[in-house]
């Protein structure tokens, strides 16, 4: 195969430009063999060398306090005290999802499983945000029940619950579907595992799954553009073993309890080339492999095919010396490969061999360090103006626009997609889907994780700034509204080319959003993943860069949920309402009208009315709470009333709009920095709110009647049946999928 | 009491069950990995786990259920040792042999997570024997083939021996379709053999051991088995 002639085709055809191929030649200081050739193009695509997206993700801010590890590892780490880390990402698998929906979105879970306990951490928890095209478009139904089954298929398996996650509909997915998968991990903070090789001589050692021909240039794929012929790149979508996930990840742990690991990294896009490269290039070491020593799934595999597989659960680790023996014998056990397949040297290179002949000799830091980095050109996105309240009138009742909302693809039920989902395996699931934010506690302590998906793609399209903003402050609001701490996020920077300068107008204004966000907030980026070239002939998504937000409650008994379980409370507004309909749900449904500038995103703002929440839950002075987002204070109250315990709801009265803001305005407007709260001591509440400054009022009221027989008042307007609501809000979904 | 929990590469709700034994009061089982050729002596309760043994890539826990542990578990079974399978250990007990029927996919082909309600019937000793006949208790359930099937004899013969443990019921307690979503004949959710001393079901009664996680439900289903 060294005799494959490197023509200029062959070079596009990797996905290279002459430029960068200049620079491979000025490295080598030769012509590069095929294997090397697409070691270069899987190490320089947008997707592993984040190449477009680098200069800017430098801006955010990525530490604190609590921040063990930042961007940079498999996984971000930060400190939730008495020893314990909590370890995180979320990454996307949007490109394979689209191709080929149930392996596409099960290889999603799996790989960002694997960053997690690469680390050292025992997953406990797993997250999803989701977007497909219009329900009316034909592929989506068939996504959207491959995705599900998909991530339900892999995560059932594995044992690991899947607690929340996030849903959109929109016609700019038609071409592109997006599947963000979260984990969330924990360790010890003196059990942490990094992925630096060092200790010349050292073994590298290959463990888990065989390595097959699938996946091969996955990475490349995932850093173009779709055309016509999407389907016909189904080969480059790797298949899952949840199952052999299972053993690697208890194999692992059991390793990792011994002193036996230097360093491990797990074989994620572009396989064996990323994960020996860095590995290498962080510990400042070469790494020597003899590639015939790779278990082999098929016969006459290549050098080539072997550097570029992204065949699934595999992970590379470098040993300390002379326990080799010690440490197969635990992947005996499992019944997995394990292969001493190289070692550790002193080159700083990459020496590949295939029965004793070179395959390939790459320098690693040039070959790291050359990545190239690209400013490229921007515009700002023009930012509609403010969408004036009366510009959009309505003769409907509000009852009946709550009924129209509550079945629109954004705001119906999501039941149908996580009853798919085992989500209360390992028995430490406080909250369920369904609400703010998941709770899960931390067994033999008193303390929880909160942790939530969130981003308002719409908004971002709008106005990316404001929309960065409001992705990382839903995202806080989400864990605030359990009363849990809010400590670190990662995002998923969902975009499509970014060689138009419009596109990379959305990425630099939704970083910008996001930064600031993350400095007031005190709420660092710890980990994230970019996925560019979302589009199909020219059609990009929307701007999508979803943040997956986790928080700390130090005692989970002081913990609320949304549901209204305790009759004759007060329903307090915390927060100012100026009925701001702009980018609304109510104006996109029920007006149709994609006008206007989003809410504004006031930071201090946010961040003392979310202090003044986590403090009333603390001091137990709420039963429940819920933050106000998609279609505003109304719906928010619904799903209230419609979470109480007994399945069928608690009847509410709801108070009259104020004067001075039309009635749709005030109950569907989405302003910023609102939270509704049931409580049994509203005076205390609203004076608490006078001296912290902050805007409250009673917007209602519930009663002992739950049941069947509970019904929701709005204003002067009939009383409506629950039942009804949340007929038509459950219904919707399953209604789709089964027509 | 002395339970073991037998672990196949794949099971994974075998934390789940060491806890909710504990909580009932049990010390903590033995875990015993599949390959352990002779089981313990002098043991009160084998159970087998949810999870997904072997994969699952054949038909549901039919690789476990000729595992050599499981030769080993009908030996105790038929000595007298009380066995429950749960989930994926009530796959692997129907295709041992030790329990009737089989499980098929779900009615509607998707895997269930969600509470159901189950009627404890014929209250077995060393089983459900604390509880009263018709107790209703909610539990969760999290599976993809737990469709019980068995031919009409088989059935009748479960009914009249009074073998059936538990049944689906709906809100107001019959064991209707509205309370049967995975589409189990005569809504069965749990059988007993023979003997009365191995009970399969499908629902997770290890998942509902606790008032702030879901329901407590499952406890007294434990509390029945250690005392």
């Amino acid at each position: 195969m060294t005799d494959t002639a490197i023509t200029s085709q062959l070079i596009a055809e990797h996905g290279l430009t002459e430029q960068e191929y200049e620079t491979v030649l000025s490295i080598l200081g030769r012509e590069p063999n095929i294997t090397e050739l697409g070691i270069f193009s899987v190490m320089w695509s947008e997707h592993c060398s984040y190449k477009s997206s680098r200069v800017w993700l430098k801006t955010l801010p990525t530490s604190g306090p609590q921040v063990i590890q930042g961007p940079g590892e498999n996984a971000g780490v930060i400190d939730i005290g008495d020893g314990q880390a909590a370890i995180f990402k979320i990454e996307s698998h949007n490109h394979p999802s689209y191709i080929e929906p149930y392996q596409g979105a099960a290889t999603g879970v799996g790989g960002i499983m694997r960053d997690v306990f690469t680390m050292g951490a025992r997953p406990i928890a797993n997250l999803n945000a989701l977007r497909f095209g219009d329900p009316s478009h034909p592929k989506t139904r068939h996504l959207v029940d491959g995705v599900v089954a998909g991530i339900g298929g892999y995560g059932n398996c594995i044992g690991v619950p899947t607690v929340a996650g996030e849903v959109n509909f929109h016609a700019a997915y038609n071409g592109n579907c997006l599947v963000n998968a979260m984990t969330v991990g924990l360790a010890d903070t003196d059990k942490i595992f990094y992925s630096s090789a060092s200790g010349i001589g050292n073994p590298v050692v290959y463990v888990g799954s065989k390595t097959g021909r699938d996946g091969i240039h996955g990475a490349t794929m995932a850093s173009a553009e779709f055309s016509e012929d999407a389907e016909e790149k189904r080969p480059t979508v790797q298949v899952g073993d949840p199952f052999t996930e299972k053993l690697l990840l208890e194999a692992c742990l059991e390793l990792m309890a011994t002193d036996m690991i230097v360093s491990i990294q797990d074989m994620g896009a572009a396989g064996l080339t990323s994960s020996s490269v860095e590995m290498a290039d962080k510990g400042g070491v070469g790494i020597r492999l003899d590639l015939d020593r790779v278990p082999m799934r098929e016969t006459g595999m290549t050098p080539y095919e072997l550097m570029l597989s992204e065949s699934q659960e595999r992970m590379l680790m470098v040993l300390k010396p002379g326990r080799e023996d010690e440490a197969r014998k635990i992947f005996e056990k499992w019944e997995l490969d394990f292969e001493v397949i190289g070692e550790v040297t002193d080159t700083g290179s990459l020496q590949l061999f295939w029965h004793g002949e070179p395959a390939a000799d790459i320098p690693v830091s040039p070959l790291v360090e050359a990545s190239p980095v690209y400013e490229r050109p921007w515009v700002p996105t023009q930012v509609p103006a403010e969408l004036k309240t009366n510009r959009i009138e309505t003769q409907e009742s509000l009852s009946d626009s709550l009924k129209a909302m509550l079945q629109t693809p954004d705001l119906a039920s999501r039941r149908w997609i996580w009853e798919q989902y085992d989500y209360m395996i390992r028995g430490e699931t406080l909250q369920r889907p369904g609400g703010d934010a998941a709770v899960v506690s931390i067994p033999g302590t008193k303390k929880a994780l909160a942790m939530t998906v969130d981003c308002t793609p719409r908004y971002c399209k709008a106005d990316p700034e404001t929309g960065g903003r409001q992705a990382v402050v839903e995202a806080w609001r989400n864990v605030s509204a359990t009363g849990a701490l809010p400590l670190a996020m990662t995002n998923n920077m969902n975009f499509g080319n970014p060689e138009k300068p419009a596109i990379m107008g959305q990425f630099v204004g939704c970083i910008k959003g996001m930064a600031a966000a993350g400095l007031a907030l005190d709420f660092p980026v710890v980990s994230g993943n970019v996925s560019l070239y979302n589009e199909t002939e020219g059609q990009a998504i929307l701007p999508t860069p979803v943040i997956g937000g986790v928080g700390l409650l130090k005692d989970s008994a002081r913990s609320v949920g949304l549901a209204l379980d305790k009759p004759s409370e007060t329903i307090v507004m915390i927060g100012a309402t100026v009925g701001w309909l702009g980018q609304s749900l109510y104006a996109r449904y029920v007006t149709g009208s994609d006008d206007g500038a989003p809410p504004p995103v006031d930071l201090e703002l946010e961040r003392e009315t979310g202090l003044f929440i986590r403090t009333l839950i603390h001091d137990r002075l709420v039963s429940a709470c819920h933050d106000l987002s998609d279609g505003g204070l109304l719906i928010g109250l619904a799903e209230m009333a419609m979470a109480a315990k007994n399945g069928a709801g608690r009847s509410v009265t709801i108070a009259a709009a104020p004067d001075g803001i039309p009635a749709h305005a005030f109950f569907f407007g989405e302003d910023q920095a609102r939270y509704l709260v049931s409580t049994s001591q509203a005076d205390t509440i609203l004076s608490m709110a006078r001296r912290a400054d902050l805007p409250a009022q009673i917007v209602g009221q519930s009663d002992e009647v739950s049941g069947e027989n509970s019904t929701l008042t709005i204003g002067t307007e009939s009383p409506i049946s629950l039942a009804s609501l949340r007929s038509v809000h459950e219904g919707w979904l399953p209604g789709y999928m089964a027509s | 009491m002395h339970a073991a929990v037998i672990v196949f590469p794949g099971t994974n709700r075998e934390k789940d069950m060491a806890d909710a034994l504990e909580k009932a009061g049990a010390p903590r089982p033995s875990m015993i990995w599949h390959r352990e050729p002779d089981l313990p002596d002098g043991l009160d309760l084998i159970v087998v786990p949810g999870g997904f043994s072997y994969g699952d890539y054949l038909r549901c826990g039919a690789m476990a259920g000729n595992s050599p542990v499981m030769r080993a578990v009908a030996e105790k079974a038929k000595k007298g040792v009380r066995v429950l399978g749960v989930c994926n250990g009530f796959q692997v007990l129907t295709e041992t042999g030790l329990l009737p029927g089989v499980l098929l996919r779900n009615a509607r082909l998707k895997f269930i997570c969600k509470h159901v309600r189950l009627r404890v019937e014929n209250p077995t000793p060393g089983f459900t024997g604390a509880m009263a006949d018709g107790t209703v208790i909610r539990v969760p359930m999290a599976h993809n083939e737990g469709n019980y099937f068995a031919d009409t004899d088989t059935l009748d013969r479960l009914e009249g021996d009074g073998r059936v443990a538990f049944r689906y019921v709906d809100e107001a307690d019959q064991p209707s379709e509205a309370g049967n979503d995975n589409g189990s004949q005569r809504n069965i959710a749990g059988v007993l053999n023979e003997g009365r001393n191995v009970l399969g079901m499908m629902p997770h009664p290890e998942n509902a051991i606790d008032p702030a996680y879901g329901g407590d439900d499952g406890l007294a289903f434990f509390k029945s088995i250690v005392q």
